[in-house]
């Protein structure tokens, strides 16, 4: 079947078979990643990471807190990397970007009526200009999944497509919450529709609800960008969110996108990973490799 | 793919070696037969080596099996069955088998690298799958032993009494599993012989007999080569036979089996089509016909080795699965991520290599991906022949190699004609996401085994077997234990 589209041609989208397809991501994680390869992981897994916090609770100095840990992830090891981005509400965004000016690391900010996208389309548009306004670098929007699952395919890639167009120079990330379109194959429908509707990134999960970024997920999501790149020649990348919260299940996901997509794909150019508490985790990992032993989370900063 | 030129280059992330330590297993230098629960020194003395296919490194040596051995351990299972086996309740001879399963769960490292050190299959794969399968097969026949009487109800059945087995090399403790577990449970005893190149996951089976405390005799291993199976099944005091290899040798067998009215049961070769229709899961379908004809590196008599794809979608499908055998990882078979490991034997390259040489000739277009192949060893690529016609030999003729012909249909009754149009009939996959048409398949194919929207799926409750000249008799469920039971004409009771 095919899904709406931007201009271009149609763009056809295939059924998944569920147990082949989690089979598939079973055999990919076992994997067996050890010394040199771990350390290029855990590496890569930080250079790949939007730290995240998107709670009502949000302060800015709670942001100031988190975006100094995104900067230098380790005060006692210059030669970790910086994440990503930070991940935050638009309300946070100006703070952010203070936080880590000059740094490099990227500011996102879910928009768009998150993280259930139930508003009128302008004020959806307005959510959005105003995080851009405010100096996001990267929106993160959810998809319409009321009017895609009741089949109105045509006002989901459009409010998709409006979002394009407000974001501007900004980086868009579609947010499909997989785990409430019941299927792989819907989920698979929906990647197309959005890269199709002018997605720079697709990303599995709000973090709100319990089922997330699982493996046969993501590599269901890996198989649709190659797809969608294959039919357009365009290039989308992929973001894991929610629930990824150890080293092992990182690169685990950095398995199914390498052998998936090929590893041009493992850089934070193409590839992210939503997370707060997976950075720590990641940490004490690189702490292992270098001393031999595990330290413990009083060890690095809980921010 | 946009990123990069060369659509086959190969994808993958860089992975240090991980390779399986070998400090588990314990090779002797020597090996006798194990012959009424001891190993005995061959009656010839003769031995032959067998040797590490992904190194050429030499393993052990094995006894050489001569007709006098094969009468001793024949002589030594007439015994066990007259003795202590026969006369034992079905609920103890369940015991033993249940212990045999509980041991190689414990001891499935060991198992598992011995068996990829002899027969050059990756770790992965002994790991995930031989070794679990083969515990699997005696906890399933385990549980039938006590329970033959509702395996065919009102109907006395009782064991032959001497079972000669004679298992090959690409899953060799598995297929010795398959053989000995319905064996076992029906009451029989054995005498097995493994395949010349790979006796040494059966050899360490006899060390788990022993320490089981099986009665001696019950089951008898003798090691040798071609002769060695002939004198098993020239052997006059075996009672039934049971063999799974080549259709050349079943047929040798059957010929003599046909002279003393000996049952028999054949696992033979195969040449399964593999058909993939325009409406299936294609990434799916992708995987599953890398898995049908690339694991084991296509060393399995029930492999998915021709690709029916439908027309419509056979270019991007062809052009999928070569990005996808691009990143097979082929190497130490040792290494936890290899994908492909080394082949059998030196023989059996041969053998392919051959084929592969003849599919060229013959005008098929030969795809192979970047691969580096290591300098020792036994090695071949994964290979996929496009442009194949059914005339071709390379379509007709088991291989039992890593090499995948593809030809196109337009219709399903075409994609049956095609697939059926082989002397053989073992297996046979269909990839659909529409139910009708699976069903609709599934009555047309002459094909032991039908996979559907999956590939080299086992399971012991479930009989696998061959139409045609793939063999014939199941293993596996309890079809599994009728050709290790006849019918008892002295009618008294309940089963053995």
């Amino acid at each position: 079947m095919f899904v709406p589209t931007t201009g271009g041609g149609p763009v056809s989208t295939t059924p998944v078979d569920a147990v082949s397809l989690e089979a598939r991501a079973a055999a990919l994680c076992t994997r067996s990643i050890k010394t040199t390869s771990k350390r290029a992981a855990l590496h890569t897994t930080i250079r790949c990471i939007d730290l995240t916090t998107l709670e009502g609770i949000d302060t800015p100095g709670k942001v100031a807190s988190l975006c100094r840990k995104a900067v230098r992830p380790d005060p006692a090891n210059p030669a970790i990397p910086s994440v990503a981005a930070v991940c935050v509400y638009p309300e946070m965004v100006e703070h952010a970007v203070a936080a880590v000016a000059g740094s490099g690391v990227a500011v996102a900010s879910v928009a768009g009526a998150f993280p259930a996208g139930m508003s009128a389309p302008a004020v959806r548009v307005a959510d959005i200009a105003d995080a851009v306004g405010r100096g996001a670098d990267e929106i993160d929007i959810v998809l319409n999944r009321s009017a895609f699952m009741s089949g109105d395919l045509g006002r989901a890639h459009d409010e998709i497509a409006a979002a394009r167009e407000a974001c501007g120079a900004a980086h868009l990330k579609v947010i499909l919450e997989t785990g409430e379109l019941g299927s792989y194959d819907q989920v698979r429908r929906a990647s197309m529709l959005a890269m199709a509707a002018g997605a720079d990134f697709i990303k599995t999960s709000t973090g709100k609800i319990p089922k997330a970024a699982t493996h046969p997920m993501v590599l269901n999501m890996a198989e649709a960008i190659r797809d969608y790149a294959d039919q357009t020649g365009v290039v989308v990348g992929l973001k894991g969110a929610g629930g990824i919260r150890t080293a092992k299940q990182a690169w685990h996901h950095l398995v199914i996108v390498g052998e998936t997509l090929g590893s041009e794909w493992l850089t934070p150019d193409l590839f992210r990973l939503g997370a707060s508490s997976l950075l720590n985790d990641v940490l004490m990992q690189i702490q292992k490799l270098d001393t031999g032993r595990y330290s413990g989370p009083d060890y690095v900063t809980v921010d | 793919m946009a990123p990069t030129d060369n659509p086959h280059k190969p994808f993958g992330i860089d992975y240090a070696p991980a390779p399986e330590s070998t400090a588990v297993v314990n090779i002797a230098d020597t090996y006798g037969h194990f012959i009424n629960g001891d190993f005995v020194e061959p009656s010839s003395g003769a031995t032959f080596p067998t040797v590490n296919p992904a190194t050429e490194t030499h393993l052990a040596n094995i006894a050489d099996g001569s007709a006098e051995d094969v009468d001793r351990a024949v002589t030594a299972a007439r015994g066990a069955f007259e003795g202590p086996w026969g006369q034992m309740p079905g609920s103890e001879r369940g015991r033993y088998l249940f212990r045999i399963a509980r041991q190689l769960q414990e001891r499935s490292r060991e198992f598992a690298v011995l068996e990829t050190l002899d027969g050059g299959k990756p770790i992965r794969e002994s790991r995930d799958l031989d070794l679990p399968l083969s515990a699997a097969w005696f906890f399933y026949y385990a549980g039938w032993a006590d329970k033959l009487e509702y395996a065919f109800p009102n109907r006395a059945v009782a064991p032959h009494g001497v079972a000669g087995q004679i298992v090959p090399w690409n899953f060799p403790l598995m297929m010795a599993a398959w053989k000995l577990a319905p064996a076992l449970a029906a009451g029989n005893t054995v005498v097995l012989k493994p395949a010349e190149t790979t006796p040494l996951t059966a050899l360490l089976l006899a060390d788990v007999l022993q320490d089981i405390d099986l009665p001696p005799g019950v089951v008898n291993i003798v090691t040798g080569a071609g002769a060695t199976g002939a004198a098993i099944v020239d052997n006059r005091g075996i009672d039934k036979l049971a063999f799974t290899g080549s259709t050349e040798v079943g047929k040798a067998i059957q010929r003599v089996a046909s002279t003393r009215r000996i049952p028999l049961t054949l696992e033979l070769g195969g040449k399964a089509a593999h058909i993939v229709f325009e409406d299936s899961a294609v990434d799916q379908a992708v995987e599953g016909v890398v898995t049908g004809i690339y694991s084991n590196q296509g060393h399995v008599c029930c492999a998915g080795s021709r690709l029916l794809v439908e027309e419509s979608i056979a270019d991007s499908f062809v052009e999928r699965l070569r990005r996808r055998i691009s990143t097979l990882r082929l190497g130490d078979p040792l290494d936890k991520n290899t994908d492909v490991g080394a082949i059998n034997s030196a023989d059996q390259l041969q053998r392919i290599t051959d084929m592969v040489a003849t599919g060229v000739s013959e005008g098929a277009d030969l795809f192979q991906p970047e691969c580096d192949l290591p300098d020792k060893g036994y090695w071949f690529p994964p290979s996929v022949f496009t442009g194949v016609q059914q005339s071709h030999t390379v379509a007709r003729e088991e291989i039992l190699g890593p090499v995948l012909t593809v030809q196109t249909f337009r219709t399903a009754e075409e994609a049956v004609e095609k697939a059926n149009n082989t002397p053989y009939g073992l297996s046979a996959g269909i990839w659909t996401e529409k139910g009708s048409k699976i069903l609709w398949m599934t009555e047309k194919l002459r094909a032991g085994v039908v996979w559907a929207n999956t590939y080299n799926r086992f399971d012991p409750a479930s009989p696998f077997g061959g139409y045609k000249e793939s063999g014939f008799g199941r293993e596996g469920g309890m079809h599994g234990l009728a050709p290790y039971l006849h019918e008892r004409a002295d009618v008294t009771g309940g089963g053995a």
